[in-house]
C-alpha cells in the first residue's frame, strides 16, 4: 500500500513553515534569487517545495486569499520513472518517488517528461544532478510524516495510506457544501499520491487541470513492448528479401545469357 | 578509379571555403571543451523551463533523421538488390556514418553527468524509450563504423579485407534493424508529453511519422550531396537514378501525407491547422514546402533536371529539420510559457560540428573509394 498526503487548501495559512523544514531536513541552501512563498515562488534545484500565494474570488464573488502549496505529487505511475533510462528515478513500495544521483547521466528527459514540471537542474553547477521532493521517504518507509507536514500549524496535512485519503477526502467534500466537487489528484494522470481539496476551482489556483487521466507510462509501454518482437520480425522479413533478390539477380542474369548463347 | 590506385599519398586540398570551417571547427572545439569544465548554464540558454533545446533538437534528432538516407539506401542496394542504384550507395552511406558521430558527440555535450555516459549500458532503465534510442544508437553507430571498414580496408589493412566483405550482409541487415528501431523511438519519447505538445504534433503515431519522415528525408539528402559533391569533384549521378530515388521518397511522402491528415482527423483538431495561431503557421509552412511541393516536384518534369532535383532535396531536408524543430520547440512554447532563443554559444557548437563532419566527408572522399567503385557491385 502506499503512503500519501491529502492537502485541504481551505485551512493553509501561508506561513511557510513548510518549505522551511524542506530545507532543514534536506539539507537545501537558501536561495538568493527565487523565494519559497509569495506570488514569486518557484520551485528551483533548491527549493524543493514553495507555497503560491493566490488573490482569487470565492464562491460568493468576493476577493480572497489562498496559498498553495507546491512539490512533487509522487505520481501512482510517474512519467520520469518510465522516462529515465539509467534508473536513476525509482518509485518506492511506501509510495515516494526518489532519485539516485549517481546513475544520473543528466539527459534531462524526466524534465521534458513530467507532467508538472517538478523535477529541477543544477544549471549553475559544472556537473549539474536533477533535483526534486522526495517525500523524506527515509522518514516515510518508518511510517513517519513527511518533514513538511509534520511541521505545519494549521492541520492543512493529513499523512497516511493514500486509498483511506480518498476515502476521507471524498467524505469531507460530500458533508461540506464549500468544497469544489473535484480531489484533484485522484484521476489526474492515472493518480497521485498527493491529493488536494479546495474551496476554490483548481484551475483558478495554477492547478494544471486539462492533464490526461491515463497514466503517462501507459502511452510507451505497448510501444516498448512491441520493439524486440519488431526487430526480430523485421531481421526474418530482411534476411528472407536479401536471399530471396539476390538469387533473382542471379536468375535473371543466367537467363539472358542463354538467350545471348 | 586509375588515378586512386596511384595515388596512395594521403591529400587534403585546402581551399578558402575550408580554411573557413577549419576556424569554425576550433572555435567550435574551445567552447566544447568550456562548456564540459564549466557547465550548461554558462553556454547554453537552456533552464528548467526549456531542459532540451537546440543541441537535442538539431545537432540529435536532426541529425539522426538526416543520416537516414543511409540504412534506407543500404535497404534498397544491399538487401533489395537493386543494382541500378549502387553509384549513390557509398557516399550516401558515408553521410550517415558521419552524421551519427556527430549525434553521438551533440549527445555526449548535451549531458549534465558526460562522464557517465555509459550508466545506461550497466543500469537497465528498459521500460524507457531513451533506453532504445541509446542502445540503438550506439550498436548503430559501431555497424556503421564496421560497414566503413570494407571500404577503408580497401587502402589500410587490406590483409582484413576479405573478412570484411563477408561480414557485409550480417552487418547490412542489422545496420538496417537499428535505424528502424530507434528513428522511431525518437519520435515515441515524445508519447510521454501528451500533454505539453502541441496536437498538431503529438500524436499516439509520432513514431510512425519519425519513422517514414527518417526514410523519405534519405534520397532528399542524396540529392543535395550528390549535387554540393558533383560540383566539388565534377562527378555527376546521373539523373534518372536520382528521379527513381526521389520518386520512391515521393510515395513514402504521400503515405506520410495521408496518414497524417487521417490521424488528426480522428483526434478532431485537424481544424488547429487552419485556425492561425503561431503553430498553425509553422505547421502548414512545414506540410506545404516540405511534405506538398516536393510531392509535385517528385512526380513532374521538373524533376528531371538537377536544379529539380537539388531544390527537391533541399526542401524535404529543410521541411524535416523544421519537423524536428517544431516538435523540440514551437510545439513546447505553449505549454512552457516562456520562450527559447539559444544562445551565441549554442549555435556557433552546432555548426561546428557540421563543419566537422563536412572537412571529415571531403578528406574521406579524396582518400578513399566513395563516388566511383563500379567494381563493387558483384560483390553485394
Amino acid at each position: 500500500m502506499s503512503k500519501g498526503v491529502l492537502v485541504d487548501l481551505t485551512k493553509c495559512v501561508g506561513c511557510g513553515s513548510c518549505t522551511v523544514a524542506c530545507k532543514l531536513y534536506n539539507g537545501n541552501a537558501w536561495d538568493e534569487t527565487t523565494p519559497t512563498l509569495g506570488d514569486k515562488a518557484k520551485l528551483t534545484g533548491k527549493n524543493w517545495t514553495v507555497v503560491h500565494h493566490k488573490e482569487v474570488k470565492d464562491s460568493n464573488g468576493q476577493p480572497v486569499w489562498r496559498f498553495v502549496k507546491q512539490q512533487c505529487l509522487h505520481c501512482k505511475e510517474p512519467a520520469c520513472v518510465s522516462a529515465c533510462f539509467a534508473k536513476a528515478f525509482q518509485k518506492t513500495e511506501a509510495g515516494p518517488v526518489i532519485y539516485y544521483p549517481h546513475l544520473c547521466v543528466g539527459c534531462r528527459y524526466c524534465m521534458v517528461a513530467c507532467p508538472f514540471n517538478v523535477p529541477k537542474y543544477e544549471w549553475e553547477k559544472a556537473f549539474p544532478l536533477v533535483t526534486k521532493c522526495m517525500m523524506c521517504s527515509d522518514k516515510v518507509e518508518k511510517g513517519e510524516a513527511p518533514a513538511c507536514v509534520s511541521v505545519c500549524p494549521a492541520d492543512v496535512f493529513k499523512f497516511g495510506e493514500r486509498e483511506e485519503l480518498l476515502k476521507e477526502a471524498k467524505a469531507i467534500i460530500a458533508k461540506d457544501a464549500k468544497y469544489v466537487k473535484h480531489i484533484y489528484g485522484e484521476e489526474e494522470v492515472g493518480g497521485t499520491d498527493w491529493i488536494y481539496i479546495s474551496d476554490v476551482p483548481f484551475d483558478q489556483l495554477g492547478f494544471k487541470t486539462n492533464v490526461t487521466k491515463r497514466s503517462l507510462p501507459s502511452y510507451t509501454a505497448s510501444f516498448m513492448h512491441a520493439t524486440p518482437f519488431v526487430g526480430i520480425t523485421w531481421g526474418v522479413i530482411l534476411t528472407g528479401l536479401y536471399h530471396y533478390t539476390k538469387r533473382r539477380n542471379q536468375v535473371s542474369k543466367e537467363n539472358n545469357k542463354n538467350i545471348k548463347a | 578509379m586509375a588515378s586512386h590506385a596511384q595515388a596512395q599519398k594521403w591529400s587534403f586540398r585546402i581551399t578558402p571555403i575550408r580554411v573557413l570551417l577549419l576556424l569554425l571547427s576550433a572555435v567550435a572545439i574551445g567552447a566544447i571543451i568550456f562548456r564540459l569544465v564549466t557547465g550548461l548554464g554558462t553556454v547554453t540558454n537552456l533552464s528548467d523551463e526549456w531542459p532540451w533545446g537546440l543541441w537535442i533538437g538539431f545537432d540529435v534528432l536532426c541529425g539522426v533523421a538526416l543520416a537516414g538516407g543511409g540504412y534506407g539506401t543500404a535497404l534498397i542496394v544491399h538487401v533489395l538488390h537493386k543494382d541500378y542504384f549502387h553509384p549513390i550507395a557509398r557516399s550516401a552511406m558515408l553521410t550517415s556514418l558521419l552524421g551519427y558521430l556527430l549525434v553521438m558527440a551533440g549527445l555526449f555535450l548535451d549531458i549534465g553527468q558526460w562522464f557517465n555516459f555509459w550508466r545506461p549500458f550497466v543500469s537497465w532503465g528498459h521500460h524507457s524509450v531513451l533506453f532504445e534510442v541509446f542502445w540503438c544508437v550506439s550498436c548503430y553507430t559501431t555497424v556503421q563504423v564496421l560497414e566503413f571498414g570494407e571500404i577503408a580496408t580497401e587502402r589500410v589493412g587490406k590483409q582484413f579485407h576479405s573478412i570484411f566483405k563477408k561480414a557485409l550482409p550480417v552487418l547490412m541487415i542489422v545496420g538496417i534493424i537499428f535505424p528502424t528501431l530507434h528513428q522511431s523511438s525518437l519520435g515515441a519519447l515524445y508519447l510521454l508529453m501528451v500533454d505539453k505538445l502541441y496536437p498538431l504534433w503529438w500524436s499516439p503515431i509520432i513514431f510512425l511519422f519519425f519513422l517514414m519522415s527518417s526514410f523519405f528525408v534519405g534520397p532528399a539528402m542524396i540529392c543535395v550531396e550528390t549535387t554540393l559533391a558533383g560540383k566539388a569533384y565534377d562527378h555527376w549521378i546521373p539523373i534518372p537514378i536520382l528521379r527513381k530515388l526521389v520518386r520512391i521518397s515521393g510515395y513514402a511522402m504521400i503515405l506520410y501525407l495521408i496518414i497524417k491528415i487521417v490521424d488528426l482527423t480522428n483526434r478532431g483538431v485537424l481544424g488547429l491547422a487552419f485556425s492561425g495561431t503561431f503553430e498553425a503557421n509553422w505547421f502548414l509552412i512545414e506540410m506545404i514546402f516540405g511534405i506538398i511541393i516536393p510531392i509535385v516536384i517528385a512526380f513532374t518534369g521538373f524533376s528531371n533536371s538537377r536544379s529539380g532535383l537539388f531544390t527537391f532535396g533541399l526542401l524535404v531536408s529543410c521541411g524535416v529539420v523544421l519537423n524536428r524543430m517544431n516538435v523540440v520547440v514551437t510545439g513546447m512554447i505553449r505549454s512552457t510559457g516562456v520562450s527559447y532563443v539559444p544562445s551565441l554559444w549554442e549555435f556557433v557548437v552546432s555548426a561546428g560540428l557540421v563543419a566537422m563532419g563536412v572537412l571529415a566527408y571531403c578528406f574521406i572522399v579524396e582518400n578513399f573509394k566513395i563516388l566511383e567503385h563500379d567494381n563493387h557491385s558483384h560483390a553485394a
